[in-house]
């Protein structure tokens, strides 16, 4: 159960550079004998909106922290740093394991182009099937040139079988088939790659509707999981993509990736926040097995360490 | 999402009252909100600081405009110095005196490198050129492959086989170019960060032994505050000779650009306006400074009606208002126009009031779904009949949507919108000589509060 016993340490290690950067931030505007005046708010809430938690959410937090000086409960500069955790756990709330109980269990992997949706998915598929299960995978992306051919080399690497058509058909013919297919072979989980599409293309999101009906027909109760995927690098438009996919299909959840770049991903605490969206898988580099399950706990030690 | 900055400052200006001059105190509170707006539109939060203090000095002390409200004067301000600090527009790759000219693409994993390669090809190819592309990503899986059907597509030639190098790739691209007298090579690289130190020293070799003429960075306009460190390093490692700024035609602010300017000084040289391979367009700084500001991209609208309309079917048009034979044949070919500009909803965000327009989605959807209808329903008319609706009958309203695979009430409802739009016309007629002055709207448009 190595996948979703909890997060490994590739997460912390890929999280260590923005770690780095937001600590070494942290310990500089938090220091203990430094005065708590406007200088402090204002780095203190730079430091925020550096991580992509937006001008929103950090003008939030500082007032929550002025709060705290005003009762008295926070004196120095350094008790400023236990608030942040707290402020941040509180608002991303606790670990979601993914749904995985019924047979098959159908994941639906979407998003904007380029955040990383076909890796994401080989990757997921990975991970369940070194747990034992029996994993299909379906190419649902006949849009992008080659994306079909980049699933079925990923599909041979890890040994899953991929769901395909000719490139340029229905995805929905393709969905229906590798729905037909897992029920027959009495597959534990389906993982369904989707062509990227940006938020405000409505003809493109009408596709993800039908795919979702298709999906719905077939198996009562499914997709179990639709996860937006977003990339750590992405800014405050990642809160808009995520709004407007959850409108459309109903989301259940976000896919953090590239998170072992020097971006913090912040944008999440606010999707968190405002759709009550939990993230439930992050991808922390490009090897097969640097997709972990998302726990709160540690994605907020390694943003804002203890000490 | 985001109310246009004008209206947020005029908001402020209207409690503050008066005009006048724009004075330290006056406009501390409208600096917060354009503080707080450039940071929603993502440009770096170190960037935004140095740029507000650029406008309170320009903007203290200046004389209110007569035609403009302060809230006015000081976006104007903003937008200005946005226009500035992101460069010239129309910047263009010099073509080296001895072909190929030589362009590579780098960026991050997902920014966008393949597709804008293709895109560039075809860009080429219309202007005239022979363009030849190098599928240089042997990393991710049938990334090669992409760049081979992209290619096939464009009937341009892709050098790259599985199990070469990078470095070998280009340089055998390089020498079938000069061999074949192709210009430009275009090469695409595999996505890579920009703190992997391995990764980085494969670009500088390619750079080093192919000796590209253009390096460029192509960065995801959606992208955050991190912006600044993955051009910085892009361009301390390799160095960046412009940028090309992916995924435009989405609502992100891309106030990613104004960073990625700022910290490289390089020029953004062209934008990547959706998925197919013709979605790339010249870079507008007073566009992006709007868009960042959210004052909608009423320019980029023109151009694009422009672009699909014919001039002298527009002006076939004009003549037919005049002499007031608009037909139903006209009416359909208008529809088609506007649906060549792409999604109704598309076109209208591009509108400063298109923002209003996007509370009624659902309509502009049937909207749109009526376009093919309306389509079907004219084909299935008689010549006669486009030419002077006014013989349609009952009965020929039931053949017509027999025809047309549409009901009566569609047809009514068509010939119903046909006659309005006559109607609007025969009005329009008299306003003729004012609408002239429209052309003259600027990318910094007068809103009145």
């Amino acid at each position: 159960m190595k996948f979703f016993s909890g997060i490994g340490e590739r997460l912390r290690e890929g999280l260590k550079r923005s770690q780095e950067y937001l600590s070494t931030g942290l310990s500089t505007v938090l220091e203990a004998d430094r005065p708590i005046d406007e200088s402090l708010w204002e780095e203190l809430e730079e430091l925020l909106i550096s991580a992509d938690l937006g001008a929103a959410m950090a003008a939030d937090f500082v007032n929550r922290g002025r709060e705290e000086v005003m009762y008295g409960t926070v004196t120095r500069a350094e008790q400023l740093r236990p608030v942040l955790r707290r402020f941040l756990l509180d608002t991303l709330g606790a670990a979601r394991p993914l749904k995985l109980d019924a047979r098959p269990s159908v994941i639906l992997m979407l998003g904007v182009n380029g955040s990383g949706k076909t890796t994401t998915a080989a990757k997921l598929a990975a991970g369940l099937k070194a747990e034992g299960r029996r994993v299909i995978l379906a190419a649902a992306d006949t849009f992008r040139a080659a994306a079909i051919e980049q699933l079925e080399t990923w599909g041979q690497r890890i040994d899953v079988e991929v769901v395909r058509q000719a490139a340029g058909s229905d995805p929905a013919a393709v969905v229906f088939d590798a729905l037909k297919s897992a029920m027959a072979r009495g597959a534990d989980v389906l993982v369904i790659d989707t062509a990227g599409r940006l938020h405000t293309k409505s003809n493109l999101m009408d596709e993800l509707a039908k795919l979702k009906r298709v999906i719905e027909r077939q198996v009562p109760g499914a997709p179990h999981e639709a996860l937006m995927v977003l990339d750590a690098p992405t800014g405050q438009n990642g809160f808009a993509q995520a709004k407007m996919f959850h409108e459309t299909i109903g989301l259940t959840g976000v896919a953090l990736t590239k998170l072992d770049g020097t971006a913090k991903g912040g944008i999440v605490v606010r999707i968190v926040r405002e759709l009550g969206l939990p993230v439930t898988l992050v991808g922390v580099g490009e090897k097969v097995d640097d997709l972990q399950a998302f726990d709160p706990a540690r994605f907020v030690d390694a943003l804002v360490p203890a000490s | 999402m985001l109310d246009s900055l004008s209206t947020r400052l005029q908001s402020i200006f209207d409690r503050l009252g008066g005009r006048g001059r724009l004075s330290e105190d006056n406009i501390q509170e409208a600096l917060r909100e354009i503080r707080v707006a450039l940071l929603e539109a993502d440009v770096n939060f170190k960037v935004v600081r140095g740029f507000v203090d650029r406008v309170r000095e320009k903007a203290v002390g200046q004389d209110v405009l007569k035609s403009l409200t302060p809230a006015q004067q000081v976006v104007k301000v903003v937008h200005d110095e946005l226009v500035e600090l992101l460069g010239g527009s129309g910047h263009r790759l010099a073509m080296a005196s001895h072909p190929p000219t030589v362009i590579m693409l780098m960026g991050l994993q997902g920014s966008g490198k393949t597709t804008t390669a293709a895109k560039l090809a075809r860009m080429y190819g219309k202007q005239g050129q022979h363009p030849i592309l190098a599928a240089a990503d042997i990393y991710r899986p049938a990334a090669q492959e992409q760049l081979r059907t992209l290619g096939a597509q464009l009937s341009y030639p892709v050098v790259g086989e599985a199990g070469q190098t990078p470095l070998q790739i280009c340089r055998a691209a390089r020498d079938e170019a000069a061999a074949r007298g192709l210009t430009p090579l275009i090469l695409d690289t595999a996505g890579r960060l920009h703190i992997d130190e391995t990764m980085l020293d494969e670009l500088k070799a390619i750079k080093r032994d192919v000796a590209p003429h253009h390096v460029l960075l192509v960065v995801d306009a959606m992208t955050g505050q991190d912006a600044v460190t993955v051009a910085d390093k892009f361009n301390q490692a390799v160095g960046i000779d412009a940028v090309i700024l992916t995924k435009m035609d989405g609502d992100s602010r891309g106030g990613a650009a104004l960073s990625v300017r700022h910290v490289t000084g390089r020029p953004i040289a062209f934008v990547g306006m959706g998925e197919k391979t013709d979605a790339l367009e010249p870079f507008h700084p007073d566009r992006l400074a709007s868009r960042i500001l959210g004052m909608g991209d009423v320019l980029s609208l023109v151009e694009k009606a422009q672009q699909v309309v014919d001039q002298e079917q527009a002006q076939e048009m004009v003549r037919k208002l005049r002499e007031d034979t608009f037909t139903l044949d006209d009416f359909r070919q208008q529809l088609q126009q506007l649906k060549q500009m792409g999604p109704l909803d598309q076109v209208l965000g591009m509108l400063p009031f298109g923002k209003m327009l996007k509370g009624a989605p659902a309509e502009l959807q049937s909207e749109q779904a009526d376009f093919a209808r309306f389509d079907a329903i004219i084909t299935s008319m008689t010549p006669g009949e486009r030419h002077n609706p006014e013989v349609i009958n009952g009965s020929r309203r039931q053949r017509i949507a027999r025809g047309s695979g549409t009901s009566v009430q569609d047809v009514n409802r068509l010939l119903k919108q046909y006659a309005q739009l006559r109607k609007m016309m025969r009005q329009f007629k008299g306003m003729e000589g004012k609408l002239g002055k429209l052309k003259n709207l600027p990318g910094f448009p007068t809103l009145r509060g």
